[in-house]
């Protein structure tokens, strides 16, 4: 078993790590700079779709949740008031429906 | 001079732990959970920590664990591992564009503490990342990861089940709460994160491909084709201005 965690922990390290030694100090192409600029708005919206749908059986839950979440951000709540105020939106509902 | 430097470091330290709160409040239902299913796999509570504290990887981590109790092998488990978390290294190539021209040991040390979440936290944030500020930011989620994941495995059970189910929310609310202002002040964020939600969406309800290339693609080609848009856009407004 420790063997395996630690072949898992290798593995999950080089992706993490390599990035920062292949390009220290490289002017990379500027299309590939503006790509990686766009990297982290693409990942968001790959991360919260679709798996936010799937994090209890009933889709509609996580729709609600998601709907709260997106709904609190869009008002300009910070990031933990949007976190605690989809949390409260999902207690509620699961305790009247 | 000397202790001008050490105070900044202590503030980018404590602004990196502020800003690892959601995140801390995120890992706590899915820390909880993964102690408790690694007890019900089998492995012991040192595993269970000595896992959560050399990995550091959620999802990598649980789909180890019904691996595991499907008695798959070691060395397709490690493969599954790096297919699923092979996503990092867009990531840490995203983020080294905007760390500052800091030594790459530093940034070669946080590199161990990248995940989906931190990742989102720095790449959001407005100022430059440095080394300390990353320290503090993965330290927080470090410690919420390991700690839970130990104390899950502890309490034999997890929350009250209504905190349960809807905690589950909360590190997709951390995304939408720093994925929206972005998308209020610039156009170009709202058609980078629908298309790539669009792109993973088709992606992983048609099968198409497993859940670590997925994101990869449904990213690169979101980034691409909205970069070679907006390239397009701006030479054809340049020969219009040249005609």
């Amino acid at each position: 078993m420790v063997v395996l965690i630690a072949a898992m922990a290798v593995v999950t390290y080089i992706p993490r790590m390599l990035p920062f030694v292949m390009f220290r100090g490289k002017e990379l192409p500027p299309f590939v700079q503006g790509v990686l600029k766009n990297v982290p708005y693409a990942t968001l919206g790959a991360l919260i779709f679709p798996a936010v749908f799937f994090i209890q059986e009933d889709m509609i839950y996580g729709a609600v949740g998601a709907a709260a979440a997106f709904g609190c951000a869009f008002l300009g709540a910070n990031v933990i008031l949007v976190v605690i105020g989809a949390i409260t939106v999902l207690s509620a509902y699961s305790y009247f429906f | 001079m000397e202790s001008n430097i050490t105070a900044r470091k202590a503030v980018e330290f404590k602004k990196g732990l502020q800003s690892g709160m959601s995140i801390c409040i995120g890992y706590l239902p899915v820390a909880l959970t993964f102690g408790l299913i690694a007890k019900t796999t089998g492995l012991t509570l040192s595993e269970t920590v000595l896992m959560s504290l050399l990995v550091f990887a959620g999802a990598a981590q649980y789909i180890s664990l019904s691996l595991l109790a499907a008695g798959t092998g070691t060395f397709e488990i490690v493969l599954t591992t790096f297919i699923v978390n092979i996503r990092h290294f867009l990531m840490s190539a995203s983020l080294n564009e905007k760390a500052s021209g800091d030594s790459v040991f530093g940034k070669m040390f946080y590199a161990f503490g990248i995940t989906d979440e931190t990742f989102s936290v720095a790449a959001t944030r407005e100022e430059p990342v440095t080394v300390w500020y990353m320290l503090g930011l993965v330290f927080i989620s470090y410690a919420s990861w390991v700690i839970n994941s130990g104390i899950g495995f502890l309490m034999g059970a997890g929350l009250p089940q209504v905190l349960q189910d809807s905690m589950s929310i909360a590190l997709y609310a951390m995304f939408a709460g720093l994925l929206v202002p972005s998308m209020k002040k610039s156009r170009k964020v709202v058609f980078l994160a629908v298309l790539a939600a669009c792109f993973n969406s088709t992606f992983m309800l048609g099968k198409l491909m497993p859940t670590g290339w997925a994101i990869v693609a449904a990213t690169l080609l979101s980034a691409v084709l909205v970069e070679w848009i907006e390239i397009m856009g701006r030479k054809r407004k340049v020969n219009q201005a040249e005609n």
